[in-house]
Order: C-alpha cells, then structure tokens, then sequence
C-alpha cells in the first residue's frame, strides 16, 4: 500500500477521525493563548498546571473513576486560580512556586499510582500520560464530546474577551487604571489554560503539553507584527502542525504527541529562518 | 471642586507609611508635578492614586466629573513592551477597553476617540507601524494617545520623559500644555525638574516622610525646599508657563 491510500485506510475508522478532531480543536486553543502567555510571562505556568493535571489523573486511576476528566478538569482549575491569586501575595516568589508545586504533584501522582494502582502495567499508564504515546487513538465518543465542548468554550470565551485580553496582555497597570477589572479576566485567562491543558493531555502527554502553547505563538512572532496576526497565523501553525504531526504519526507507526511537538519545533525553525532571509533583503 | 483632591494622604505598603501628609488638588487647567529622591514614595504615591495600592490613612477624592476608573495613565516606559509584536493603532484603541461595557468588540464611537487621540498627539500617521519600530518618543506619544482614547480629565504621567532626547522631551511637554489648555487636570512623576518646570503649576516634592507643595516661580533648587504641607493655595499659575501654545504640527517631529 502507498501512503495515500494507507491514508485513506485509516481515515475511515471513527477512532482515527475522533483522534484528528480533538488533535485539532487542542492545538487550536493552545495556540490562541499561547501569545497571551508568552508575552505575560507565563508560560511556565502551563508547563507547572499539566503536572498538576497528571496528579489529578493518578487520583482519578487510583479511584477507578471511568470519566477521568471530571476528576482533572476541576482541579486543574482551582490549581490554576491558586497559582495566580498567590502570584499577588506571596511569600514564595511566581516560578519557584509554581516548580514547587509541580514537582509535588507529579511524585505524589507517581506515588499514587504505585501504591494504590490495580493495573499491571503501572510504567506503561505513567509514560502515556506523561507522553501521550497512544492514548489518542483509544478515545472513547464521551472523551471527544468533552474535549469538542471544553474547546468551543475556549475559543468563544477567547474572541469575546480577545479586546480585553489584549489589554490585560500589554500593560495590567495602565488596564487598572482605566477601571478594568483586571483580576477577573486574569482569572479568565487562567481558567482557559487550564482547560487547554486538561483537553491537551490526551493529545500530547502533560510534559510535552507546554510545546503546543508557547512554539505556535513564537514562530508567528517571528514574523507578523501585529497582535491580531500573531494570533490568527499561531492558531494555522498550531492546527497545521497537530494535523501533520497527528499523520506522520499514523503513517510512520510513530508517538503522537513527541511527533506533533517535534513538528511544532520545525515550524518554529522555519519562521526563524523566514525571518532572517527577510531582514537580510529589507535591511 | 477639583478633579483630584488629597487630603493628609499617607502612601505606603502593608500598613507602614513611605510618605505622609500630602495634601494637594488638581482641577482643569492644573499640572502639578511630583518631584523626589529615587525611593523617595513617588512610585508608591502613583499607585495609590491609581487605586493600585490602598492608601494607609487620609483622603482621595474625585469630583468636577472625573472619576477613580478613569485616569488618563501614561505609565514608566517598560522595556519588554519594546518587543511586544502589536500594531501602534492596537495599542492605542487598547485605552477604550474600560470601555467596551458588555460588548465584545470595540464600536464605531470606540475608533473614532482613539483616532482623535492619536490625531492630538500627532501620533496617527503611525497607527500601522509595529510598536517596536518606534523611537522613543513615538512610542511614548502613542501611549499618550491611548491614554487619551478614554477621554479623560485626569492624566497621570509616571516619568513620561525617561529615555527621549531633548527635542522629543520638549515636544511631549508641548502636547501636555495644550491638552491642559483644554481643560485636563495633569499629575506628573518626575525626576528631571529643570526641564518640566516651565510646564508645571505646581510642584510637590516628596521626600524624608514627608511631602509639601512648593511654587514653581520660586527659582533655581525647587528640590531643596521645605514647604509647608498645608499649604493649599497653590492654584495660580506660575509665570513659566508658556504664553503661546505649539500647534500640534510642531509636536509631531519626535522621531
């Protein structure tokens, strides 16, 4: 069988469909924040809320809950809403507070998972979620319904808030004093990464979750110099790596989520070189 | 009745007082600048005035129609906005975000103040060119702009100056007078006195725990004054304000 056809093959199995579906809704949102993050400094954030995420999921395993993501999803959040109300009042600084409580609920998910778990093959559910491996093509209807739901609400609390979310981005203080309450929609932000993250750990493992965010946004930033077209060509590169990812993956026989991230690395090459060819010619 | 009235204000962080007795009022027509050592409280004065930090003791008020939610804040340049990948125009309109309400999207009224605002500052030819393309005191003028997409009464100036040359310094200034010609209210953090003297009304000078207005016509060492902090009469202008006011042509050649 050549590849197209091997294409084809696999394209008409719903599981293969389902996998393409929410790859491309994740990458989507992930990619749309991923400017608001980066210029805010946050990325780190992310990276610390998909650890917190893997210990949510351990609970949910140990627990023997099927719909796991009812598990993850919530407190994911109330971890994303901590880490930000403590940035304003804390006595241990952002980033090393963030590590602090990444690096715990990572060990006390591992930890869960060993003591507590029921399945044989405990190394094998860690890997998988930590790299996402195979986990998206064994997504049951429910797991694509939530993540499809979870995405929309993203995109659309997004491009209503995008104005807002704009400002917040550029100069909190200056948001501040023109009378915007900067707090709630730094919760909204917040609560969509988190989201992101819950959805997006299926697709690509909670430690390889952060590529999706930050690379989409910095290869556009590398050329476009307005907001509006960082976003709009991050969410094309975001989407179009997933997909080419997603089937290199299938056609090669190869992890989905390290493929994905690894295209997310070559797209981010590119645009650098881009980049350059064209300040070589303008300037 | 004044825009902006402090009475006895003491700023500080958590509980503990940096400057006290600060008594001052701005209305229209008023440029009062803040003068003081590095440290000295005026940063944490701006914040509090702000409504970014709660005041330890004393009394802000607003009146004359200008309100807490709506200060024109030209904030301290920052540098990672310097590679901040956004359009001068989207930066700009950004000023009206308190003002969007419960719309999503910025309306027709929205565009028109911020082209306005970019108009007075001379700075609407650059609406397209990416912020981090600018100079200095394009960029400066543009976020003066945004500032100004509020339309508000009350502009607050944190060191507007840092980091122009003279030329572009002066031409800030400029456009300051002439937005106060038209009625705003200016409150300005500076540490560069002798250039924003011809520009001010009054000055406050914060320092040693306390703070006390000083006249500006009083010559030379405004920074070496001590004042009597009850001192409220300070509304007559000074004769170094500038009689004739530039045309906005003039204060468009920062570049």
């Amino acid at each position: 069988m050549n590849p197209i056809e091997q294409l084809v093959t696999y394209l008409s199995y719903p599981f293969v469909v389902n996998a393409l579906l929410v790859g491309v809704l994740v990458a989507l949102c992930a990619s749309l924040l991923g400017t608001t993050l980066v210029m805010k400094r946050l990325s780190f954030i992310g990276d610390g809320l998909s650890h917190v995420a893997f210990g949510a999921y351990a609970v949910a395993a140990v627990a023997g809950i099927t719909h796991d993501m009812l598990i993850i999803a919530p407190m994911t959040v109330i971890a994303a809403v901590l880490l930000l109300k403590r940035g304003q009042s804390a006595k241990v600084k952002g980033d090393a507070a963030i590590t602090m409580m990444a690096v715990t609920a990572l060990a006390a998910g591992y930890l869960i998972m060993n003591v507590f778990g029921t399945r044989s093959n405990v190394s094998g559910d860690v890997c998988s979620t930590l790299f996402g491996s195979t986990s998206v093509l064994t997504l049951t209807p429910f797991d694509v319904a939530v993540c499809a739901v979870m995405s929309v609400i993203v995109v659309s609390c997004f491009v209503l808030l995008y104005n807002r979310v704009f400002a917040v981005t550029f100069d909190e203080a200056f948001a501040q004093a023109s009378g915007l309450p900067v707090g709630r929609y730094n919760l909204a932000i917040a609560v969509m990464i988190a989201l992101v993250i819950v959805v997006g750990m299926n697709l690509v493992g909670a430690l390889l979750l952060s590529a999706l965010v930050v690379f989409p946004a910095l290869a556009a930033m590398r050329v476009c110099r307005t907001f509006r077209n960082v976003t709009i060509v991050a969410a094309c590169i975001g989407v179009a790596c997933a997909l080419v990812g997603m089937l290199a993956s299938i056609l090669a026989g190869t992890p989905v989520g390290s493929t994905i991230v690894m295209c997310d690395a070559l797209a981010f090459g590119l645009f650098c070189l881009i980049e350059r060819a064209r300040e070589g010619r303008g300037a | 009745m004044a825009y902006l009235t402090c009475t006895d204000l003491s700023v500080g962080y958590g509980g503990s007082p940096v400057v006290s007795g600060i008594d001052f009022s701005i209305g229209a027509g008023d440029a009062l600048f803040v003068v003081g050592e590095n440290g000295a409280g005026k940063s944490t004065l701006l914040k509090t005035l702000l409504g970014l930090l709660p005041p330890i003791s004393g009394s802000i008020s607003f009146g004359d129609g200008a309100t807490a939610g709506e200060i024109g804040y030209l904030p301290q340049r920052n540098e990672s906005q310097r590679d901040f990948p956004a359009s001068a125009w989207e930066i700009a309109l950004s000023g009206r975000a308190s003002c969007l309400g419960r719309r999503p999207f910025y309306s027709k009224a929205d565009r028109a103040a911020t082209e306005q605002a970019m108009r007075r500052v001379g700075a609407f030819e650059l609406r397209e060119a990416p912020f981090g393309s600018l100079s200095g005191g394009q960029q400066q003028r543009v976020l003066l702009a945004r500032a100004l997409a509020l339309e508000p009464l009350l502009l607050v100036l944190d060191e507007p100056t840092t980091g122009l040359d003279p030329k572009a310094t002066e031409a800030l200034y400029e456009t300051v007078d002439e937005l106060r010609a038209a009625g705003a209210g200016v409150l300005a953090v500076t540490h560069d006195v002798d250039v924003a003297l011809p520009h001010a009304t009054q000055v406050l000078e914060v320092g040693a725990d306390t703070a006390g207005i000083v006249t500006p016509s009083l010559p030379e060492r405004p920074g070496a004054s001590v004042a009597s902090p009850d001192d409220e009469s300070c509304e007559p202008l000074s004769a170094a304000v500038p009689e004739a006011l530039p045309t906005q042509e003039q204060g468009g050649g920062a570049a």
